[in-house]
């Protein structure tokens, strides 16, 4: 055996004892920013020239260099490829974020979404010249009221917690409409942490609902709570404790009885989707994230889109734009005249999220109402397998079984030294994302775990036997392997108190040295 | 179903583990009443094949804005998107992340927003700038909402030049917060006094740059007048190519910029997902709504990045909050990023170059037509025309010759008869001197 091949084999030996999910030891990639490159003159474009024209800016024409780096075409695909490789992401590995809803994100939509005739037509072109677009949004409209049995979409909030906004204004707005002057707002403790801010941002005051021992909404207390300057109750079904409510129905003729409206938070319908129609639980609103249960991408972030679910009492709030049946075809009702006086009036420029309609009704295509009742089943189904075989290992809080997420806290840590943020890290060197931390905070250290739909049962078994072992570890006392993690990534643990503390939000050139001496 | 890898006999192990006998026993916490067994009236699953079938069909039915001479605007414009911004936006790694709970493990993700804000700050001439919002009308909402917290007053000046959309929108968050709106008048030709507007009682005044009906303006003197009386300027832009060429809100004294980056890197996607820009002053910082990437260093002292300042936050903050939103438009984002390196000092102030010489060259070619008036004394790449005649029946019949000819100002003004002979026309770099051509002789023709 030469040199050659003998480094070879030691690598590949090296390799295969990573012994991590994913195969990689790290990737310890060092990438400079945009702004650190010695680049003045170079472009990674190539622009026509301008033909001779007028000047007609007037007197406000720029002066002076704005400061942008020039890079070249292969130098930002290096760049950008090798940031790449710093993230973790669904199409890599499992990423069991719970109440966040990270699932195969299928290629099919984003070529869908690409065609020319969805990407690019302009929002404001003659309605004639758009209307499969409309059809799009009138199509997956339809989806979504048989869905949840609701008889109104409004389809133009651009992410979940846009969709909560609209539901509360509608709510809000209902109220003022019959001359009512609610202004408190019920929310549950186990509802999302976005809840209490859009109550407020609607002008409402915001008063929590306790969880009880099952981790459910208190109903005594709810009841008790209730009174006639109540607006709405906000809660998440099936709740941030991936539980469903048992006592749903008597909540919201609680609430109904009380003259309130029903908010029901959506971010975890893809549990039910299929099976449940959120309207027989008595919801009068509910916002549906698009990302979540119909699998557009989540793009390190967004962007989302969040359509509303409306009861006939609120539907007439809807904001604007409305897609509307006319007698040439489709046609957009973009301002309050007619079925529309009572709109809210507009939540952001044009139609909504086109490019996530297209791919949301692509995944409800290929699904179809067989496969969609499929994918809450092996929703629950996959989390209820990961509650089972941890239970034994990690503490969880409440009887199962669970809706589409298992929820643990930390009483499994008690006296190890090991925090749950320590477990999360240390995941990371074994090749998985972590679960939610910290959140619901109705338990303490709580570890939400959300597998979806999408992931089989052998991802399933090897997570699970991760993360026993790393429960055996801590409880063997490996305390500082735990305070270390992770090791095997681009950066190990980072500051998030000094950058606090001091913020840094962009690069600056560095003063020159005489400058800063001054 | 190809999506959902479980097989039957997985499935039946997977229920023994559990120790249930089916999966209904597993939504037994769902009442009775609520459970339907029958499945819905909806079509059952299909095949690859044919959902691109059906969906191509409908793709079909619309006239893509690339297929013919195409001259809209109003707050969102056709660009060239070089080939490699969409393929690096594609890769999974950036595409199937999530947001970046984990800086670890996604050091991509929040170094490329650090960049994007960098480049954001640049453009605009301001201190510091966020990891992006929805689009740039909630942009420009989310800012009047920021005036009022920094300044603690609650009425808002908006300029006439306002992009409808905009204070639509505006409209919408003020009516629910309790926030007074004074919007003037919509016009063309006339110079507003927006200073006698405001008052103690005022926390912003609100202008766009160029203005909704392209027109270009000095605010410094605004500014000033808004700082003298204790209230804030927000400067709005819609088309952020523009400022390679202008004079940047930050050098007029602006507190805040809400904009659109819609133009650099994204498609015209029917108006959405699009992606707002929001910059402003770092006295602000901590009043200010969205995402922040910050930098700081890792365990080894080594520099990384983190999302900051999230004591701002909803999840932290709840109702007492800077705003209820928890996402940005993170994937735009990343492609405003990539478009803006790939352009950089050159490309960015040259792309504008472009964009100008063709509008202008567009105006004349348009202003030969008989019966057309071109309205501003000055613009970008977007102006407004009068026509003897109604401007949607003009576009209408426009597209019966196979031009897209712009934006009637009717179709965001229906209640202003005295603006429905107003035409908003603009002109990017992707319109070729033919095109423009065939536009002026299709009006003339149109028109005679």
């Amino acid at each position: 055996m030469n040199e050659w091949s003998k480094a070879i084999s030691n690598f590949t030996a090296d390799l295969g004892a990573s012994g991590t999910y994913s195969g990689h030891r790290g990737l310890q990639i060092e990438e400079p920013l945009l702004f650190e490159r010695d680049s003045e003159g170079r472009c990674g474009v190539d622009l026509p020239a301008p033909p001779k024209a007028k000047n007609r800016l007037g007197t406000n024409a720029r002066k002076g260099r704005i400061g942008l780096p020039g890079i070249s075409e292969p130098e930002i695909v290096r760049h950008f490829t090798r940031l790449s490789q710093k993230n973790y992401a669904i199409d890599t590995g499992l990423y069991p974020l719970g109440s966040c809803t990270m699932k195969h994100n299928p290629r099919l939509n984003e070529k869908m979404a690409r065609l020319a005739g969805f990407a690019d037509i302009h929002p404001l072109q003659p309605v004639s010249t758009v209307q499969g677009a409309l059809a799009v949004i009138d199509q997956l409209a339809h989806w979504l009221k048989v869905l949840t049995g609701m008889p109104a979409v409004a389809m133009s909030p651009a992410a979940g917690a846009h969709g909560e906004l609209c539901g509360m204004m509608a709510i809000r707005a209902a109220h003022q409409a019959k001359g009512e002057t609610r202004n408190k707002v019920l929310v549950a403790e186990s509802a999302h942490g976005t809840n209490p801010a859009t109550a407020a941002a609607c002008g409402f005051t915001v008063e929590a609902v306790p969880a009880n021992a099952r981790g459910r909404v208190d109903l005594a207390a709810l009841k008790a709570q209730l009174g006639p300057d109540v607006a709405a109750v906000m809660l998440t079904n099936p709740n941030t404790c991936g539980l469903f409510e048992t006592e749903i129905r008597e909540i919201s003729d609680a609430v109904h009885a009380a003259g309130a409206y029903f908010y029901c938070d959506g971010a975890n319908f893809n549990a039910i989707v299929g099976r449940v129609r959120p309207a027989d639980l008595g919801v009068d609103v509910m916002h549906i994230n698009l990302h979540k249960t119909f699998s557009t991408p989540h793009g390190g972030g967004g962007p989302g889109a969040g359509p509303v679910v409306l009861a006939a009492a609120l539907a007439p709030f809807a904001p604007l734009p409305w897609v509307v049946h006319g007698k040439n075809g489709f046609e957009v009702l973009e301002k309050a005249e007619g079925a529309a006086t009572q709109a809210l009036g507009r939540l952001k420029g044009f139609h909504g999220q086109m490019g996530m309609f297209v791919r949301a009704l692509a995944y409800m295509m290929s699904h179809g109402a067989d496969g969609l009742r499929q994918v809450a089943s092996d929703a629950v189904l996959n989390a209820n397998y990961v509650l089972a075989g941890l239970k034994d290992d990690l503490t969880a809080p409440f009887e199962g079984p669970c809706m589409h997420e298992a929820l643990f806290d930390d009483r499994f840590l008690k006296d190890t030294g090991v925090t749950t943020l320590d477990v999360a890290k240390a995941l990371i060197d074994e090749g998985f994302h972590p679960m939610t931390m910290y959140f619901p905070l109705v338990v303490h250290g709580a570890l939400l775990i959300e597998p979806t739909e999408t992931e089989s049962k052998a991802t399933l078994d090897r997570f699970i036997g991760v993360l026993k072992a790393l429960a055996a570890e801590a409880r063997e006392g490996k305390v500082d392997k735990f305070r270390a993690a992770p090791t095997l990534t681009p950066r190990r643990r980072l500051d998030e108190t000094s950058a606090a503390r001091q913020p840094v939000l962009r690069w600056k050139p560095e003063e020159p040295a005489r400058t800063a001496a001054e | 179903m190809r999506y959902l890898p479980l097989t039957e006999a997985e499935r039946r192990e997977m229920l023994v583990a559990i120790g249930v006998p089916s999966v209904d026993a597993l939504f037994r916490d769902v009442p009775k009443a609520a459970w339907r067994d029958e499945p819905f009236d909806l079509p059952p699953h299909q095949g690859e094949l044919e959902v691109e079938r059906a969906l191509a069909r409908l793709a079909a039915q619309n006239v893509p804005a690339g297929s013919v001479p195409s001259f809209l605007g109003a707050g969102a414009y056709r660009h060239h998107v070089p080939a490699t911004v969409d393929h690096i936006i594609q890769r999974g790694e950036f595409m199937t992340s999530y947001t970046p709970y984990q800086p670890e493990v996604t050091q991509g993700t929040l170094q490329y927003l650090f960049e994007f804000q960098t480049q954001v700050a640049l453009i605009t001439g301001m201190d510091v700038a966020n990891a992006s919002m929805y689009d740039g009308a909630s942009a420009t909402a989310e800012a009047v909402m920021m005036a009022n917290r920094v300044t603690r007053r609650s009425r808002a000046v908006l300029s006439g030049g306002l992009h409808p959309h905009y204070r639509e929108t505006t409209e919408t968050n003020a009516r629910f917060a309790g926030v007074t709106i004074v919007a003037a008048d919509p016009h063309p030709e006339a110079d507003e006094d927006l200073a006698a507007l405001i008052d103690d009682k005022t926390s912003c005044v609100v202008v766009q740059n160029p203005d909704f009906f392209g027109r270009i303006r000095d605010y410094s003197a605004l500014a000033a007048a808004a700082h003298a009386k204790g209230a804030l300027l927000v400067v709005v832009v819609s088309e952020i190519v523009s400022l390679g060429a202008i004079t940047p809100p930050g050098e007029m004294g602006a507190d805040i910029v809400a904009a659109e980056g819609q133009s650099i890197g994204n498609p015209l996607t029917f108006g959405g997902p699009h992606v707002g820009l929001f910059a402003t002053r770092d006295k602000y910082v901590r009043q200010m709504p969205g995402r922040l990437v910050g930098q700081t260093v890792d365990a080894d002292g080594r520099r990384g990045w983190v999302l900051t300042l999230s004591t701002r936050e909803q999840h932290i903050r709840r109702e007492k909050a800077t705003s209820n939103i928890c996402t940005n438009s993170g994937l735009c984002a990343l492609a405003f990023t990539i478009h803006m390196s790939l352009l950089g000092e050159i490309g960015f102030t040259g792309l504008a170059e472009i964009n100008h010489a063709h509008a202008s060259l567009l105006a004349e070619k348009l202003e030969s037509v008989p019966g057309v008036t071109v309205l501003n004394d000055s613009f970008f790449n977007e102006f407004t025309m009068a026509l003897p005649k109604p401007a949607a029946d003009v576009v209408e019949a426009l597209v019966g010759h196979g031009v897209l000819a712009g934006v009637p100002v009717s179709r965001l003004y229906p209640d202003r008869p005295e603006l429905k002979n107003l035409l908003l026309v603009a002109a990017t770099e992707t319109n070729t001197e033919a095109d423009m051509d065939t536009f002026a002789a299709k009006l003339q023709e149109v028109l005679r």
